[in-house]
């Protein structure tokens, strides 16, 4: 594979560019693969990479019903964090983090992670309260978090409304310094190119139809491009989790939402962190264009459209507005949605079936960009040793009937509520 | 812009309604023995059909009745709306 760097640059630069290597191939399905990757997203891509890095599983393909990267990795908000109070999800995510930081250079492709804070506000004493106990559960599982108070927050983000007047006033609010954003093209190119040029093959424009199970053990897939043989199967489809469930006669603890985001026209350097709104559920940072990236409820129905409607929008910039004012002022630029495996708990599920080498890594709900390293590390260990890692033990698909929920909202089954 | 045609008010706006969920989920009936499994398929199983699709809505600001309504998840299409004991055939 050619590196990219300055020294490649430049040479290249006497060509026009024009003899650069493919970053990945077009290869035509083989008749058998040790593993086939199900969904070409940021997941499944990390899936592949880390099973041929880490355990030396080389004989992978990725199949994708259209293009790699064209789903959640390319619908976010690009927004990576670990500022969660349940173990399970804040070992897992800062496992992530970790991940996150060296990405680039483990890469050779510059996904520009920019660990730039969110602050999470607070707009009551209540709100101030349960922040503390988050932020002291984060530092007990060694992840930065720091209480701000009013004034702190002021410093930080004097443009959000501090005035005395408003209907949520700004209390304080929870920092992770740590957290950010990052390219998220970048990352599933990334993991694309590193898994080609490690064997894996990148099988796009491939539509699953079906799977051959007998006796309780997977023996492959049906494809629009053919009957694949496989060993093991992983299914990566977030948003058409339940589409294949369907397949297999599995029925899951999920519903597909639609989720939709937005971003201004791009302005002068403003805002410098990720800030979200603690009365509602908006979010914000700005680009490195200059846009300003907002995000926040779920259109309220179940949905596969990947396109958004307007009401839920208009609900979710009138809490913008709210929080910060000068929004009001920008012209839109772009709107889309995205659909979401949510949960019944709102965490995600990656784990072993009952069929024999299937592997399922589904319900991420918004929060599945920032765990993309992690998800893939720990789904290709999965798959790999035919079983979980003490990282996503707890992300087990029969917590449900055990009772061992890991419900950090604590909003219960209705998921499309938040 | 949903609009949903309550089967007590007529045509109105989604801005009107809140989403209740799945309709064709039944709870297991009382004073029989109940499995974990019927359990898990009555509080977190989910099908989520894409394509037609029976759902409750509560028309909140309007008659505040519950309603079923059958709607197609990937084209929002409303195909029929119904009462909340009518049985849908």
């Amino acid at each position: 594979m050619q590196k990219y760097s300055i020294f490649n640059l430049v040479k290249n630069a006497f060509s026009n560019h024009q003899n650069w290597d493919l970053a990945w191939k077009d290869p035509t399905p083989k008749e058998e693969y040790d593993v086939v990757i199900i969904g070409g997203g940021g997941h499944g891509l990390a899936t592949a990479y880390y099973l041929a890095k880490e355990h030396n599983i080389t004989k992978v393909a990725i199949i994708e019903k259209g293009w790699i990267g064209g789903g959640n990795v390319g619908r976010n908000t690009t927004i990576i964090r670990s500022n969660y109070m349940h173990d399970e999800n804040g070992l897992f995510s800062e496992f992530g983090m970790d991940l996150w930081r060296k990405m680039s250079q483990d890469l050779n492709y510059n996904v520009m992670f920019s660990p730039r804070g969110i602050i999470n506000l607070a707009h009551s004493d209540a709100q101030m309260n349960a922040y503390a106990r988050r932020g002291n559960s984060m530092r007990l599982n060694g992840i930065d978090a720091v209480l701000l108070n009013r004034e702190q927050v002021k410093e930080i983000i004097p443009m959000a409304d501090f005035s005395d007047n408003v209907r949520f006033p700004i209390f304080g609010g929870l920092m992770q310094p740590s957290a950010g954003t990052a390219r998220h093209d970048a990352v599933a190119w990334g993991y694309a190119r590193q898994a080609d040029s490690m064997g894996v093959d990148i099988i796009q424009n491939c539509e699953v139809i079906g799977f051959d199970v007998s006796a309780g053990k997977i023996k492959g897939i049906r494809t629009s491009r053919g009957n694949i043989k496989a060993k093991k199967v992983g299914l990566c489809v977030a948003g058409s989790t339940n589409i294949l469930a369907e397949k297999l006669n599995m029925t899951l603890p999920i519903e597909t939402h639609l989720l939709q985001a937005c971003v201004s026209e791009p302005v002068k350097p403003v805002l410098d962190k990720v800030v979200t709104f603690g009365a509602g559920h908006f979010y914000v940072s700005q680009s490195d264009k200059g846009e300003m990236v907002m995000g926040g409820d779920l259109d309220g129905y179940n949905s596969y459209a990947q396109r958004g409607n307007l009401p839920t929008l208009q609900h979710v910039l009138t809490e913008g507005i709210a929080m910060m004012p000068f929004l009001s002022k920008l012209k839109m630029l772009r709107t889309w949605g995205g659909i979401m495996d949510m949960s019944m708990d709102g965490s995600p599920i990656i784990d072993k079936t009952h069929i024999e080498g299937l592997y399922l890594n589904c319900g991420w709900c918004y929060g599945g960009f920032k765990a993309t390293p992690a998800s893939g590390w720990t789904f290709a260990h999965t798959i790999a040793q035919d079983r979980v890692h003490e990282l996503n033990a707890g992300y087990s698909l029969n917590r449900f009937s055990t009772g061992h929920l890991i419900d950090e909202k604590g909003l219960g089954t209705k998921t499309w509520i938040s | 812009m949903l609009y949903i045609n309550c089967p007590h008010c007529g045509m109105r706006s989604q801005n009107e309604f809140l989403y209740g969920g799945d309709a064709s989920v039944k709870r297991p009936e009382l004073n029989k023995e109940v499995s974990d499994q019927e359990w898990d398929n009555f509080v977190y199983n989910r099908k989520s059909l894409r394509g037609k699709h029976l759902e409750l809505w509560q028309h909140i600001s309007g008659c505040r009745q519950w309603i079923k309504v059958e709607r197609d998840t990937a084209t929002h299409e409303i195909f029929r709306t119904f009462k909340a004991d009518e049985e849908v055939a």
